[in-house]
């Protein structure tokens, strides 16, 4: 079996715990993240805005920030080592960018469990406990889905009449 | 030279200096395209020799303000003021993004108030990109709040913006005064970014978490650093009372913040002078003689018909949204150029109105203007695949709203302090 784990930031904790308890011993892991290329691309952007002012020659003294590109695949490469690592087990790791979404989607050509955590409202059961990215995932996803709820489930109580 | 072929020639200089300065490229050809703008007028007779060197006298001050400030903020650079930012950051948030979105708010409305825009873009915005991704959390939220804010927050003091300096020195405001009237303005769009921002991101913010993430090892605020910058501000504040210049008292916190640099070689005269960055410099000038020769050719008249000239809330409000518009179409700097004389006559209220407008406006999209959005999808330098969507959503949410409350608040404070 082969499993892809989608691990986002703020949730990948509760997403790799799941997965440990419901994965197979011989399930082959992938441990995915994506970085969201517009956040980037904005803050670039701003950079472009300021009108007249040429690049930078770099200054002495501490290093200038680090372009955003390097600090994100950084960010990425430390999240997925952590998530490895208390995954506790063998498992390969994969680090997408671009659009989060579609890339989560088309990482998931060829496996045959997606695990994923809900990203909205975690308070009460409903759609509205699925945000944009995961709603458009679980929709489009080419294999079966584990969805996992980053804490406690709220009662069913909860639930719309 | 008929004036309608002289205002043809000048809009076209104008319009290939904001091509040039677009392409944003590795080479200063914005400064060369507005000095070969400015010369070409003036070789034309569009503007009179004369007339070019009063538009220069003109700026000289401002351009010379606003080099003190780019050293300034350099050095806060140097001294390690924007990393040990990043710690405070990290170690406030406690593990809640909602509580980092609350202290990159406040920090980031500091560093453009203080240090200008600039600094917020430039410095502030990859370490608070880093500074989320240490914390495991989205930097989604924080990232679009320091894009936002360079621009919102940056309507309080004279040395928040370079559209600020130009307008205070067409207006007898002294610092304090102007900073007076525009704490209400800038409280307001804070307000009304804080209320979008934090509900349009709730998915983001609203993550739960099981641990919180490992606190940082925190850097220290340069204390030196801090020192400059408080009697900087300490002399902006007292200037008018002693009768000396702003621009010297930024001079001095400039001088201060580099000469102990200087002295233990931690810089060398030559990046100090890059850090003031003269071919922007050059830029502000060449564009200044070039929206001169606009103005006088007819610009100016036409902006007077559409400008309304008094100084009641509806009036304000129209400065607000045509000064929005404006720097929309044209980039932030040439509109200020263009309107701050039109509306000077108007009195200080029509000037700050002016300011609301061309600052908080940029905001409608990511790079600052629909121009230089457009600019760079036909000159190919921007990436076509790029979802940005959300970023103008947010834009349309927060800048009619900001402008209307910062207005209003304006309004409400000239009433009380003009």
């Amino acid at each position: 079996m082969r499993a892809l784990v989608w691990i986002v930031e703020d949730t990948w904790e509760a997403t790799v715990a799941e997965a440990v308890g419901f994965l197979p011993a011989d399930a082959e892991i992938t441990l995915l993240h994506v970085a969201p290329q517009d956040v980037e691309t904005l803050a670039a952007g701003a950079r472009h805005g300021l009108l007249g002012r040429p690049r930078h020659h770099p200054p002495p003294g501490p290093p200038p920030p680090a372009p955003l590109r390097e600090i994100s695949e950084e960010a990425a490469a430390e999240l997925l080592a952590e998530a490895r690592s208390r995954l506790g087990r063998d498992a390969r790791v994969e680090s997408r960018r671009g659009r989060v979404e579609h890339e989560v989607v088309a990482a998931a050509e060829g496996a045959d469990l997606l695990v994923l955590a809900r990203d909205g409202d975690r308070s009460r059961l409903g759609p509205h406990s699925l945000g944009p990215q995961a709603r458009f995932v679980v929709d489009h996803a080419p294999c079966q889905v584990l969805l996992v709820w980053p804490d406690t489930p709220p009662s069913v109580s909860t639930a719309p009449p | 030279m008929p004036e309608g072929i002289a205002l043809v020639l000048a809009l076209l200089a104008l319009a290939g200096t904001l091509a040039a300065a677009v392409v944003h490229s590795r080479w200063p050809i914005e400064a060369g395209a507005a000095v070969a703008g400015a010369v070409v007028l003036v070789a034309v007779g569009a503007l009179s020799v004369d007339d070019a060197r009063d538009a220069i006298g003109d700026l000289g001050p401002t351009v010379g303000f606003l080099a003190a400030l780019l050293v300034l903020a350099e050095g806060c650079r140097r001294e390690g003021l924007f990393d040990a930012l990043g710690g405070v950051l990290a170690t406030g948030a406690r593990g809640s993004p909602r509580r980092l979105l609350a202290l990159v708010f406040a920090v980031a409305a500091a560093v453009t108030a203080v240090l200008s825009l600039d600094a917020t873009v430039v410095l502030l915005t990859p370490v608070v990109f880093a500074t989320a991704s240490r914390l495991r959390t989205s930097p989604r939220p924080h990232v679009y709040a320091c894009s936002h804010l360079a621009n919102s927050a940056s309507l309080l003091l004279p040395v928040s913006n370079l559209t600020n300096l130009l307008a205070f020195h067409t207006t007898d405001l002294s610092f304090t005064r102007f900073a007076g009237l525009m704490v209400l303005p800038t409280a307001a769009v804070l307000a009304v970014e804080w209320t979008a921002l934090s509900r349009f991101f709730a998915v983001d913010l609203g993550r739960p978490r099981r641990a919180v993430a490992a606190t940082e090892q925190r850097a220290a605020l340069p204390r030196f650093a801090l020192i400059v910058l408080a009697l900087t501000l300490a002399g902006f504040a007292l200037s008018s009372a002693v009768g000396i210049a702003p621009v010297w008292v930024a001079a001095a916190g400039a001088a201060a913040i580099s000469a102990p640099a200087l002295a233990r070689r931690a810089t060398t005269p030559l990046a100090l002078g890059l850090a003031a960055e003269p071919s922007f410099l050059v830029f502000v000038l060449g564009l200044g003689v070039i929206v001169r020769a606009a103005s006088d050719n007819g610009l100016a008249s036409a902006a007077q018909t559409l400008l309304p000239s008094g100084s009641a809330l509806p009036d304000l409000l129209l400065i607000a949204v045509l000064s929005a518009v404006l720097a929309n179409l044209v980039n932030n700097l040439p509109a200020t150029l263009i309107l701050v004389p039109v509306a000077a006559p108007g009195g200080a209220a029509a000037v700050l109105a002016v300011l609301i407008g061309v600052n908080v406006g940029p905001n409608l999209t990511y790079v600052g203007s629909l121009a230089t959005l457009l600019w760079r999808r036909v000159l190919h330098v921007e990436d076509h695949s790029v979802e940005l969507g959300e970023f103008v959503r947010l834009g349309a949410l927060t800048v009619p709203a900001g402008l209307v409350a910062g207005t209003i608040l304006l309004w409400c404070s000239a009433k009380v302090l003009i």
